[in-house]
């Protein structure tokens, strides 16, 4: 693995530094109770300026790790640093060093767009006029303006996202702890969160960390990406160095119009091989053999049979499931 | 696990620790978080506000039914009673739920991850509430006086009861929503501190046997209506308001520090 790989300046100290980071809870109750290990010995370096990403299925334990980064939940052992704070010993100084956008907005939920974010603005350390200023040159970079004077409980999901979102940006700190930031985000309000993250890190050397499920955001935007399953750290690379893991295998999508036409030889022994969502077949193999299961499928009674097939270089969910992630868990 | 689980190398550090950013001072902070909650009751809070009032206005009525209008301690402690029980509506049962909700849904996260004193959250809300019921005390205060025959000429006095009886009872408020384990237990002891507001301030004293009585001695709100109900007297004993007020002072002062104190509990589990 090559630690500063990716588009980030490759000499830039390390933002955040986290090594062998544990974290148990209790699962159950009484005599029944079990430790859960939901971090089991992370450690990662996020440098200056990098767009770095934590992805992985729910409950792998990537909010628990942004927890503790945030100071919010102390670790059973290991060490968190943020720019050179050691997080552990002193967690109120993550919030003096990071605007976290946390899953949850029901601290503003009843405040209009633009108070809530001049009053995080103010809880920031702003002056009253600073927080106003930055919070409308906020509300006016994410197209919010006409949304400003609506409370947040009344707006859709993805609008109060975005509020959520404002809200963390005002008051300029220089790392960004994103949790899920664009879910129930329409393509639009998407684009201006990604356009503020990478003005931000021009303009200000910005770091971002971003906790995502969704493999397309995490294609695009990142810089490097931990893939965290079961509470490790499976891989960290860009993603064009975990898409190089899957190489040479290719992926074929095959959906039928109604019953696989099973007496076809060629569909028969696939059957067995193919992880099915509804009438989708999907196969991960070698382009020689995707070749001949395609000149298969497109001739006789299975193309009769067949409905749509795609054949696609290899995606980071392949390159996810070839580290042995848990199936299934992350968002296409 | 994988070949490529390679812890990072720690090398490269930075020289020396980045500066932090601002943190909030506690008076800033503390306006920030009021206005805000202000703000939030032009939304959620105008129609329970009226719910308060409402109800106790309705305690008044049927009080009325078996209490005669006129200088008796019981008119008194009814009015004083349905008066102050307003505080305790919004201030302890309403502040219980809100704190309650933001505990269980992760919404102190948000605070959490603020750089701003403990007291200026708490403060800040408690302060709020209080202030929201200042109308509906008024309000209560006027139609009880109208309707018992008092005179209303010392009712300059709940500027006082108001916010001491409500830093009394928002801050127990307050510390019952941090404290309970589950949301659930938040709302019910709320709505238990409401009721026991109800029965043993709104009831007249003379007739309550001994053990209620004591009980009625530990509650906060007790001491606001007493200070109030002195008020309604052609010549009040002054001193003694100023007793009760004191106690209603210390019990705030007491209650809002043990909120602060849960506040941080509940944020750094």
């Amino acid at each position: 693995m090559n630690e500063t790989a990716g588009r980030a300046p490759q000499d830039t100290p390390p933002c955040v530094a986290v090594r062998d980071l544990v974290r148990t809870y209790r699962g159950g109750r009484g005599a029944s109770a079990t430790e859960i290990r939901a971090n089991d010995g992370i450690s990662l370096t996020v440098r200056q300026g990098e767009i770095f990403g934590l992805l992985g299925p729910n409950g792998a334990g990537k909010s628990t790790l942004v927890r503790q980064l945030t100071g919010l939940l102390r670790p059973d052992s290991g060490s968190v640093e943020l720019l050179g704070h050691d997080i552990v010993r002193h967690p109120e100084r993550a919030a003096r060093l990071l605007g976290y956008l946390g899953q949850e907005s029901t601290a503003l939920d009843e405040l209009t767009v633009a108070l809530a974010a001049e009053t995080t603005g103010r809880l920031r350390g702003l002056s009253r006029a600073a927080a106003r200023a930055a919070a409308a040159e906020v509300l006016a970079e994410l197209g919010l303006e006409p949304i400003a004077a609506r409370p947040l409980a009344k707006l859709s999901g993805g609008q109060r996202r975005l509020a959520c979102f404002a809200a963390a940006l005002v008051g300029e700190r220089p790392l960004l702890v994103l949790d899920e930031p664009t879910t129930g985000m329409d393509p639009v309000a998407r684009r201006a969160v990604w356009s503020a993250v990478d003005r931000r890190r021009a303009e200000h050397g910005t770091t971002v960390l971003l906790v995502t499920h969704n493999v397309i955001e995490a294609e695009t935007v990142l810089d490097r990406v931990a893939v965290i399953d079961e509470g490790r750290v499976i891989a960290c690379d860009t993603p064009g160095g975990l898409k190089a893991l899957v190489d040479g295998d290719v992926r074929l999508d095959l959906v039928w119009r109604d019953e696989a036409p099973t007496g076809v030889p060629a569909v028969a022994a696939l059957a067995a091989r193919a992880e099915r969502t509804g009438r989708r077949w999907t196969v991960r193999t070698t382009p020689e053999e995707a070749r001949e299961l395609v000149a298969a499928v497109t001739t006789g009674p299975a193309f009769a049979a067949l409905d749509d097939f795609t054949l696609a270089t290899p995606s980071l969910e392949d390159a996810y499931l070839k580290l042995g992630g848990r199936h299934g868990g992350l968002a296409k | 696990m994988t070949l490529l689980s390679v812890p990072p190398q720690t090398d490269r550090r930075a020289a020396a620790p980045a500066p932090l950013g601002p943190s909030a001072r506690l008076l800033p902070a503390l306006a920030a978080v009021y206005r805000a909650q202000l703000a939030r009751a032009r939304v959620a809070r105008i129609p329970l506000l009226f719910v308060a009032t409402f109800q106790s206005v309705g305690i008044l009525v049927m009080m009325r039914g078996v209490v005669d209008a006129g200088q008796t301690s019981a008119a008194r402690s009814v009015v004083a009673g349905s008066s102050v029980l307003v505080v305790a509506f919004v201030a302890l049962n309403l502040l219980a739920q809100y704190f309650g909700k933001l505990r269980a849904t992760g919404g102190l996260d948000h605070y959490a991850t603020l750089p701003v004193p403990a007291a200026s959250v708490v403060l800040g809300a408690a302060g709020a509430y209080a202030s929201f019921t200042l109308p509906g005390t008024v309000a209560t205060a006027v139609i009880g006086g109208v309707m018992f025959g008092l005179p209303l000429g010392q009712l300059w006095v709940l500027l006082a009861v108001v916010p001491l009886a409500g830093a009394a009872l928002s801050g127990l408020g307050a510390a019952c929503g941090l404290l309970a384990p589950r949301q659930e237990i938040a709302t019910m002891l709320g709505q238990l501190g409401m009721s026991a507001a109800l029965l043993l301030g709104v009831l007249p004293v003379d007739h309550l046997p001994q053990p209620v009585l004591w009980l009625r001695d530990l509650l906060p709100s007790t001491y606001g209506v007493e200070a109030f109900a002195r008020t309604f007297d052609p010549d009040p004993d002054w001193g003694m308001v100023a007793a009760d007020l004191g106690v209603c002072a210390a019990v705030g002062v007491a209650s809002l520090s043990i909120a602060t104190w849960a506040y941080r509990r509940a944020v750094s589990r």
